[in-house]
């Protein structure tokens, strides 16, 4: 019941490491693409940039099953991949043109793709966690065994819907997985400026519910972790609590100056970049080649381009957009 | 405008900041709360960058991503005699402190018949126009227009921005002061050193015979800019009234502008269903019922959640083009 690390660190299968390790170079190659278009000015969107988190979503991309569901945020694209939800879709939502998730009328901000299991992703901090504990009440309902992980970073756990949520699947005991992508940060205010504890998975004590501290740049150990999580979720075990610490090498949006950040300190987690440490790992321990990896890589790249392209081929919206999908029935609805 | 003193040219975000500089030399009660404030952040948008330097920390105070408790510590602190200026980063976000401001702060002094009022300022920002999609876009001051008992103020201008912030700071009731992000850049003359713009009076932004456009905030620059090219290129004699607060309300200049066109436009970027413009253009049929000279026209934005993708995003705001031509509609209407 207490916070402590996450016991699990057996060594994982040849097929989960390629996934891990593809879920974290494809989502980086998918940011930097993004970001380097909004530098160069090839386009114009904002985003949230979730280089440096890869880990997370490898890790827990790989533990899910693909019915069960995700709640995101706006730094969520890493974790719209690692659920599934197509490139296209993504990078299409962020540029504002036809074939977004939903055709440029969410954003960045607000991407959903259930066939992907994506129920939510939101703007508003803190605002999914309570929205997952819904989630996870409908599986119940239905009587399916699919369970509901919702990501969200530490300053989100300051909110009352944080502590709302947390409590509510705590009482009703239900499969969901909180998994706060603790970077550190909260824009440009550092986590020990608002709140007065160490680790936030110590939040879960006060709900009586299992809370562990991750290394969030380890994708194995995400990927333990979430497979515990799941397993006790699917069981009827009730919600988890993950800290998952990791670190935002991008600072809050895509341009941000970070003036606010010691460079020591950016330097350091730079130099601990969770994507080479995992493929020098995955070479020491011979799990995959330098042959296999390199074309990992390369084939990310291939897919990030071939979607930029036909995003930036693709037309912006319709006008008649505006009159789509807002009620059903339109009669009496002002214009 | 109250008298003239010297003035130096500033931005609209450099007025903000120095009303609030100001209000914290002036009187120690005075103090701030909110996210990200404090230096090195300084804001989001650098409204109150460098005050925490030079006014220390236990005056600007950085808080948790927790706006229910920052509007409650705000009128906890005002209920014994501090001046607490809270800040809501973006005006969406004002939907999580609702309850704080409409049920407590609004009601306060009456409920207790004036032995517990609460003189609580909220800063926020209107962030449209950024294609950043439905959940940061949004004008909702008209929520705080139908609560009754918080002022409203809403500056166009930098003057404004600095004059109507430092009236609502020392002002003895709540008060809302939105600002507009897309407007911080913009510079004009900002009178030096303590000036305070009395709420519940318009300002007649710009003279004119033919019709008058009633507007506040960002729709003011639009109404501008459409007043310019009407006089210069369709000789129609615009006058722009800049209401600045819209609880109070100054129906004394609202009915003298009138008075004098006998032509109305009512201009805002907040919805127009429902919108602000509503009470107004409700207000002015009926003050000028017998000589007014065509129906009163409204131009806001469109009853629709705003889309994120740039022109799906520009077809649901008002414009420059969009009120002149309401104007030319209301000067070519016959009987
Ligand atoms: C309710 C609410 N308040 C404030 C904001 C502005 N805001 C956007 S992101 C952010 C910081 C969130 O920090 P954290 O939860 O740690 O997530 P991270 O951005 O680090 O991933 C803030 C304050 C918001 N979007 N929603
Ligand atoms: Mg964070």
């Amino acid at each position: 019941m207490t916070s402590t690390a996450a016991k699990t660190s057996a060594p994982v299968t040849p097929d989960v490491a390629r996934q891990l390790y593809t879920t974290m170079v494809l989502s980086a190659a998918c940011d930097e693409r993004l970001r380097q278009g909004i530098s160069r000015g090839e386009f114009a969107a904002t985003i949230w940039p979730s280089r440096g988190q890869e880990a997370i979503p490898a890790g827990f991309g790989a533990a899910l099953r693909s019915d069960d569901r995700l709640v995101t945020t706006y730094r969520g694209l890493h974790d719209m991949i690692g659920k599934g939800v197509p490139l296209v879709e993504v990078i299409g939502e962020v540029l504002g043109r036809r074939v977004g998730a939903s055709r440029g009328k969410g954003g960045t901000m607000h991407i959903t793709c259930p066939e992907a299991g994506v129920m939510l992703c939101t703007g508003i901090v803190g605002a999914g966690v309570p929205v997952a504990v819904g989630l996870a009440l409908a599986a119940r309902q239905e009587g399916s065994d699919r369970v509901v992980a919702v990501c969200f970073g530490d300053g989100a756990t300051n909110t009352g819907s944080f502590h709302e949520g947390m409590n509510l699947a705590s009482t009703w005991q239900l499969p969901v997985i909180f998994i706060c992508q603790n970077n550190l940060f909260a824009e440009m205010t550092p986590i020990g400026e608002t709140m007065h504890i160490d680790q936030v998975a110590d939040r879960a004590l006060a709900y009586a519910m299992p809370g562990f501290r991750v290394d969030g740049n380890d994708p194995e150990a995400v990927y333990h972790a979430v497979s515990e999580a799941a397993e006790r979720g699917r069981a009827g075990g009730g919600p988890t609590l993950l800290e998952c610490v990791t670190f935002r090498f991008k600072g809050h949006y895509a341009g941000d100056p970070q003036r606010y950040m010691p460079a020591e300190r950016l330097a350091a987690a730079e130099a601990a970049d969770p994507i080479p440490r995992y493929r020098r790992k995955l070479l020491e321990t011979g799990v995959l080649s330098e042959e296999v990896l390199t074309a990992i890589d390369e084939q990310s790249k291939g897919q990030v381009d071939e979607a930029m392209n036909a995003v930036l081929a693709a037309p912006p919206p319709e006008p008649d957009e505006l009159d789509k999908d807002f009620f059903l029935d339109m009669k009496g609805i002002p214009t | 405008m109250t008298t003239a003193v010297e003035t130096k040219t500033m931005t609209f975000v450099g007025a903000v900041n120095e009303a609030l500089d100001e209000a914290l030399a002036a009187d120690p009660r005075v103090f701030l709360l909110g996210e990200d404030l404090a230096d090195p952040a300084g804001g989001v948008s650098g409204a109150t960058a460098g005050l925490s330097t030079k006014h220390g920390r236990d005056r600007v105070l950085d808080t948790p991503i927790s706006e229910a408790a920052i509007a409650g510590a705000a009128i906890g602190a005002a209920l014994e005699g501090r001046i607490p200026v809270a800040e809501i980063m973006i005006m969406d976000f004002i939907t999580i402190a609702m309850d704080q401001i409409v049920n407590l702060a609004a009601k306060a002094r009456f409920m207790s018949a004036n032995r517990t009022p609460c003189p609580i300022t909220v800063r926020t920002a209107s962030f449209g126009g950024l294609g950043t999609g439905a959940t940061h876009s949004q004008s909702l001051e008209a929520w705080f227009m139908h609560v009754p008992g918080i002022k409203v103020a809403i500056p166009s201008t930098p003057a404004d921005a600095k004059g109507l912030l430092t009236a609502a700071i020392f002002d003895p009731d709540p008060c809302l002061v939105v600002e507009t992000v897309a407007l911080y850049g913009s510079r004009g003359e900002v009178p030096i050193g303590r000036y305070a713009v009395e709420l519940g009076t318009a300002d007649v932004k710009r003279q004119g015979s033919d019709v008058t456009v009633v507007a506040y905030g960002r729709a003011v620059v639009d109404a501008l800019a459409a007043a310019e090219h009407l006089g210069t290129t369709e000789g129609i004699d615009v006058e722009v009234l800049d209401l600045r607060t819209l609880v109070p309300l100054d129906t004394d200049a609202l009915r003298a502008s009138v008075g004098k066109t006998g032509r109305a436009v009512v201009a805002h970027y907040a919805v127009e269903f429902a919108g602000p413009g509503a009470e107004l253009a409700a207000r002015i049929a009926a003050d000028h019922f017998g000589s007014l000279k065509a129906p009163v026209r409204r131009v806001g934005a469109r009853f629709r959640p705003i889309p994120a993708a740039r022109g799906l995003e520009q077809a649901v705001y008002p414009s420059a083009e969009r009120i002149a031509a309401a104007v030319r509609e209301t000067m070519t209407f016959t009987r």
